[in-house]
């Protein structure tokens, strides 16, 4: 204990007997991080920082909350009229669902550009993918909740899809609403689970970071650190860089907090539920709006369909593409053999992810538009081009990609960026630290 | 390689916008776009819109339509005195109860009430009203796509139906109206409010106002909300500033 690294006495007491100190130590001072980071990877730490803001807002908003079919819209509304700083809280929870989304996609996207997922990081990456399932569901379970027109009619056609299951489908339904409609046992059953997912989604995300600190994180050029004059600290490069990103998040997140808290919402979802009245066109939140497109595509005379047509309905179709859309990313690891992680490197992948962006955006638009011509024919295209990405041009750009030669180490280009690049290249590492 | 999936990416794209505004149309006519009080990063509600707006919402639509999440004493919010807000609360009359001998009572409405309901189920309403249901105002603004514009737009919308157009029994002619057909005869004619400021009360005037006041009933705390979202931002636009100079001077040392 008298050689402790720890000068202050109390911190060395406890760290003695409960290695806290240590462990803090471990993983944000002495954690080496690749030097070359750049800002697309803000977004892991960004979007815990988030969790955390959903589940504290969440705690306050459940204490004001009734889940009662009878007295759920009008609970909503007390907490925006009468709760003191309740509006705040609920468009900080309302708009926070939305930026929680656009930061994952984005560091997913992240991922799958750099080729964060590969070698050794194939369960880092299952992980991730497990958390957006979880939060998929917490969001859906949460969009119920006001008890609006879009929260009542959504849930019905979420829920309804698990008929398409043979056999068990029906009763899997009855079991989901706890009876033979949605109603108030599906309500209350949805606002438990809503409760009870985000703390399942921070164990994921604790595994998620133990499994990122084993072999630490990629990097824009995506080859493995060589030496430590590859590396900085965790702290205090990368908080304060985290610190600035999160600034700059804050500034845009309570531009619409503040000014546009229902940009993102629905304003059919301010009509209290009624079970008698079928909104005109029922759309998900924006973030499900490319796998309802999937969903949809799917449709008895769809091309796509035809192949399998012999074998289940239509409507089965859809759902398990819908899901086999995320359950893809589960594979991808092993679906892409190609040894180069970086698309800086990969002249031919690079083109395909940006395609792979803009079949994403088109889905989404397709997903927010009526299920009828053209845009039926635009989401069955885009759909099929969805899964020719990852299950044919992935595989086959792995063996026929001809990649552009990789730097020997991190420091190389960053050093040759850094202008003087004949005398800095021959320094000695020491020098440069 | 590059040059062909660059000209795929610009076909799809450029389909997809001709696809968008060949269908926007549909049967919906998007609302011209005004100039409220309330819009704009540091719009506040004009204070006389917002009474002459009560006034027009009591004396005209609370005949059909509630304003159900509105309690009395939220008008003291608008401008109205106390003394003001008792008064109109108190020509209304609530059930209460029930009493000592166990009968419910009547009683004149006090600040604590919620606005009093012109029917009082939704049966009622419907019986009244030719069969529609008149729909509660109180969050009508964000209930509808275009918002505080598409009210004012629907209630100075009313002309006559085009020739070739069969209108349903008891129905009107509304341009901005979803499927141009609506069940509620055009509910502002001019002078049909006498303002307590004197205010020439036409139909458009009597429609700004009352948008406005509904306005103000969906989002009762639009004022302080922008208030605080300007001290927000201006906040966190200085401490990201000198985050942004913290993280300088600490990555300065690498290069």
């Amino acid at each position: 204990m008298s050689n402790s690294k720890f000068k202050n006495p109390i911190v060395a007491w406890i760290d003695y007997r409960l290695p806290v100190f240590t462990f803090l130590e471990h993983e944000l001072h002495e954690y080496p991080t690749p030097k070359n980071l750049n800002y697309w990877w803000n977004f892991g730490s960004l979007a815990g920082i988030i969790l955390v803001i959903m589940i504290v807002s969440g705690i306050v908003l459940a204490m004001h909350y009734t889940p009662h079919t009878a007295f759920a819209f009008d609970s909503v509304e007390r907490i925006m009229r009468d709760v003191n700083y309740g509006w705040l809280i609920r468009y900080i929870h309302m708009n926070g669902a939305s930026a929680f989304f656009i930061v994952v996609y984005i560091h997913i996207f992240r991922g799958l550009y750099f080729g964060s997922y590969k070698s050794p990081r194939e369960i880092l990456w299952i992980l991730g993918v497990a958390i957006l399932l979880c939060m998929m569901a917490t969001a859906f379970l949460g969009y119920v909740l006001p008890w609006g027109q879009m929260s009542f009619w959504g849930a019905t056609v979420i829920t309804n899809l698990f008929s398409a299951i043979p056999i068990v489908g029906d009763s899997i339904v009855t079991l989901l609403w706890g009876g033979f409609s949605v109603d108030n046992p599906t309500l209350n059953r949805f606002f438990s689970l809503h409760y009870l997912m985000p703390f399942v989604l921070v164990g994921i995300v604790v595994l998620h970071i133990v499994a990122l600190h084993q072999h630490g994180s990629n990097n824009p050029i995506g080859i493995d650190i060589k030496s430590p004059q590859d590396t900085i600290s965790f702290h205090p490069y990368y908080t304060i860089k985290d610190m600035f990103g999160l600034g700059v998040f804050l500034i845009l997140f309570f531009g619409f907090v503040f000014f546009a808290p229902n940009f993102f919402g629905e304003p059919d979802n301010y009509i209290e539920a009624n079970p008698l009245v079928t909104p005109a066109h029922i759309v998900p939140e924006w973030y499900f709006l490319p796998f309802y497109a999937i969903l949809r595509s799917f449709t008895a005379d769809a091309l796509i369909y035809l192949p399998i047509s012999w074998l289940m309905s239509a409507k089965l179709a859809g759902v398990l593409a819908m899901f086999a859309s995320i359950l893809v990313l589960f594979v991808l690891p092993w679906l892409d053999r190609s040894p180069v992680r970086s698309a800086r490197f990969r002249p031919v992948y690079k083109q395909f992810y940006w395609l792979l962006i803009i079949d994403c955006v088109i889905l989404g638009i397709c997903g927010a538009k009526p299920a009828d011509a053209p845009w039926t024919y635009i989401a069955q295209a885009a759909t099929a081009y969805y899964f020719l990405h990852f299950l044919v041009i992935i595989p086959l750009l792995s063996f026929f990609e001809k990649t552009r030669p990789l730097p020997t180490s991190i420091s190389e280009p960053v050093l040759k960026g850094s202008g003087n690049s004949s005398i800095v290249a021959s320094a000695k590492p020491m020098e440069k630290a | 390689m590059h040059k062909v999936s660059i000209n795929f990416a610009t076909i799809i794209v450029a389909t997809v916008i001709a696809t968008t505004s060949v269908f926007a149309a549909g049967n919906i006519v998007k609302p011209e776009k005004q100039n409220w009080s309330f819009s704009g990063l540091f719009g506040t509600f004009d204070r006389g819109a917002l009474q002459r707006g009560f006034q027009v919402y009591n004396e005209v639509c609370a005949a059909c339509h509630s304003a159900r999440l509105l309690h009395y004493r939220n008008l003291k919010e608008i401008g109205f005195s106390e003394a003001q807000v008792k008064a109109i609360a108190a020509s209304k009359e609530v059930t209460d109860g029930p009493n000592a001998e166990g009968e419910m009572f009547q009683r004149p409405a006090r600040l604590s009430d919620r606005l009093v309901k012109p029917f009082p189920n939704e049966e009622a309403a419907r019986a009244g009203n030719n069969g529609a249901l008149p729909p509660d105002l109180t969050l009508m603004t964000k209930a509808r796509v275009g918002g505080a514009d598409y009210l004012h737009a629907l209630l100075v919308g009313y002309k006559p139906a085009p020739k070739n157009m069969k209108l349903g029994e008891g129905m009107y002619y509304n341009l901005y109206f979803p499927g141009q057909q609506i069940a509620m005869p055009p509910p502002l004619v001019e002078g049909g409010v006498e303002y307590a400021d004197k205010t020439k009360s036409t139909v458009d005037q009597m429609s700004r106002d009352l948008t406005t006041f509904l306005a103000w009933a969906a989002e009762p705390e639009l004022e302080w909300r922008k208030r605080m979202g300007v001290k927000v931002i201006l906040f966190l636009l200085i401490l990201t500033g000198m985050l942004y100079g913290i993280k300088r001077k600490v990555w300065s040392d690498l290069h």
